[in-house]
């Protein structure tokens, strides 16, 4: 095992983030906050508990996740398309690094951005609206589990893309509807029940219950299947990785 | 001495249909300066490319300090640095960042006094905390050796390392370059300065059409293939050869002020002695005389040439 490669991405990508504090942490919080406390604060205090929990309370794992899919996916599709979009990929092919570290590093890194700004969106909300969190192991666990796996998903994304375009497709045009229609906003129960089972069929709203359960005991589909989901989705892109890598498509002529 | 690196039977077919390399056969000395020289595409870049790991061989083996660069593909790209021929950088970056970086990326661990070493043989130094983006074109070639030097590899390859630098740091590179072979570090370098490789270099391998043409010491193949040409400045121009001196393959030259003979100089007998008795029983006086040996560029071109 090459550890030395891995913690040269890895330090390498997060001083990336320290250059662009702005662009990289400053913004999602305070695009976040502004959720906060228009729906929290503002339009909240006028919309009926659900399920015991004050609107603007419920809305903030389903927020957490929003910011921390999008920052996951982007994180990582952007460190590792700038490598090759600026020529200097040539280096990591020809280095004594194996996929296997490759992928630890950019997408270790891209997920720990993403766990630190899930816990400054966080400690952002508590400022905003009451919050109480019934299992903070899971809570954790989840947050990791998730950016993770969205990290590897992005990873993909950079190496598929071919242009920034492409790069800011499933972000943008993915991952936001699914989220936004993934009960972030509502619990899926407020739904025909048609509508709820096509629901199911979006797997952010696995995500979004889960975490939702980690703080307030509430869930829209059990969380073990919310897990054996997300478990899934993480296989599912190792896989994809491991291809990538055995086959270089997009990397190796 | 076992040969550092060893290219048996190397082939490659891009997905275009492009064949890059055709069955190349090649051994690289250790601690020399081989210098690979061929037309634009003629496969030198992929050629590079597949021994560093960057492009896939269709065919073929390819072993570096005695690992395959398959089978054993840690091992071997540990032994190489690698200098592209293109400006590739990121941008944002400073310069010790970014050469700390390879070190760490070739399985070393950090050494803070060695990259200063690096970068002073460099002089890049003083530039260590300076954005990449604000380097000259010729530092930002000196940081791609500085990159590739990071992790002390026994095999350098520079791909057209003198594109685009200005003399005097070209002077300073190539002295770079003899350091670092003195240092035992074997040096694969391309470029379309054929007088560099002249300069250089102690091997010399022609690549063209994906095939090797030519392999062999400098001094051999300018010896082998070069040719010599005695010139001769005569006291009156003449309109045309006498019948006697056209037999001995002359030619006429600058409006028929000069005679040229070219001749092998390998050969037991240059000829020149019998040519010179010729001219003076057939009148032919001459003032002066030149001889001017093929450089490196006239053979490259020659060989390149004949196989296109």
């Amino acid at each position: 095992m090459n550890l030395h490669a891995i913690r040269a991405i890895y330090l390498y990508e997060m001083a990336r983030t320290g250059r662009t504090l702005l662009q990289s942490v400053v913004a999602p919080v305070v695009t976040t906050s502004l959720y906060f406390i228009v729906f929290g604060a503002a339009i909240g205090t006028r919309i009926a508990e659900i399920e015991g929990v004050v609107y603007g309370a419920f809305i903030v794992p389903g927020l957490i996740m929003l910011m921390l899919l999008t920052q996951s996916v982007s994180n990582a599709s952007f460190g590792i398309f700038m490598p090759r979009f600026t020529g200097t990929f040539y280096e990591i092919l020809s280095a004594p690094v194996s996929a296997f570290e490759i992928v630890v590093g950019y997408v270790g890194a891209a997920a720990t951005k993403s766990v630190i700004l899930g816990l400054i969106i966080l400690a952002t909300a508590g400022l905003f609206v009451p919050l109480r969190i019934a299992h903070p192991g899971w809570m954790l666990g989840l947050l990791v589990l998730t950016a993770v796996t969205f990290s590897l998903l992005g990873f993909i994304i950079g190496i598929w893309a071919e242009g920034f375009e492409q790069l800011q497709f499933v972000p943008l045009l993915v991952i936001t509807p699914l989220t936004f229609l993934g009960g972030t906003f509502y619990s899926i129960d407020v739904l025909p029940p048609a509508w709820q089972t096509v629901t199911l069929f979006n797997p952010v709203v696995y995500l979004v219950s889960a975490f939702r359960w980690s703080f307030y005991g509430i869930a829209d589909v059990q969380v073990g299947a919310s897990l054996a989901v997300t478990l899934a989705f993480l296989a599912a892109g190792l896989a994809a990785a491991w291809w990538i890598f055995r086959t270089g498509y997009r990397l190796k002529a | 001495m076992h040969p550092i690196i060893s290219i048996s039977k190397l082939s490659k077919t891009y997905a275009t249909g492009q064949q890059a390399l055709r069955n190349v056969d090649l051994e690289i000395r250790r601690g020399e300066i081989f210098g690979l020289l061929g037309p634009n595409g003629a496969g030198k870049t992929t050629l590079i490319g597949a021994v560093c790991g960057i492009v896939r061989p269709s065919a073929g083996s390819v072993s570096v300090g005695g690992h395959d660069i398959v089978r054993e593909w840690r091992a071997a790209r540990t032994l190489i640095g690698l200098v592209p021929q293109e400006l590739t950088n990121n941008a944002f970056d400073s310069v010790l960042g970014t050469v700390r970086f390879s070190r760490g990326l070739f399985g070393k661990p950090p050494d803070p006094a060695r990259l200063q070493q690096v970068l002073e043989e460099l002089s890049l130094w003083e530039r260590r905390d300076s954005r990449v983006m604000t380097l000259s074109g010729g530092m930002k070639r000196r940081m791609l050796i500085a990159k590739a030097l990071a992790h002390d590899p026994q095999v350098l390859f520079l791909d057209e390392p003198t594109a685009g630098v200005d003399v005097e740091l070209r002077q300073g590179m190539w002295q770079a370059v003899r350091r670092l072979r003195e240092a035992g570090v074997t040096i694969i370098l391309t470029t379309h300065y054929i007088e560099e490789a002249e300069l250089v270099a102690d091997r010399i391998g022609v690549i063209n059409h994906g095939e090797i043409v030519v392999v062999d010491d400098k001094a051999a193949l300018m010896q082998r293939l070069g040719r010599k040409q005695l010139t001769l400045e005569l006291q009156a121009p003449l309109d045309a050869l006498p019948p006697a001196l056209a037999a001995r393959g002359l030619a006429l030259a600058a409006g028929g002020r000069e005679l040229v003979y070219s001749y092998d100089a390998q050969a037991e007998a240059s000829g020149i002695a019998d040519l010179l008795g010729e001219l003076e029983q057939t009148g032919v006086g001459f003032r002066d005389l030149r001889t001017t040996q093929s450089s490196l560029e006239d053979i490259f071109v020659d060989l390149v040439r004949q196989r296109r």
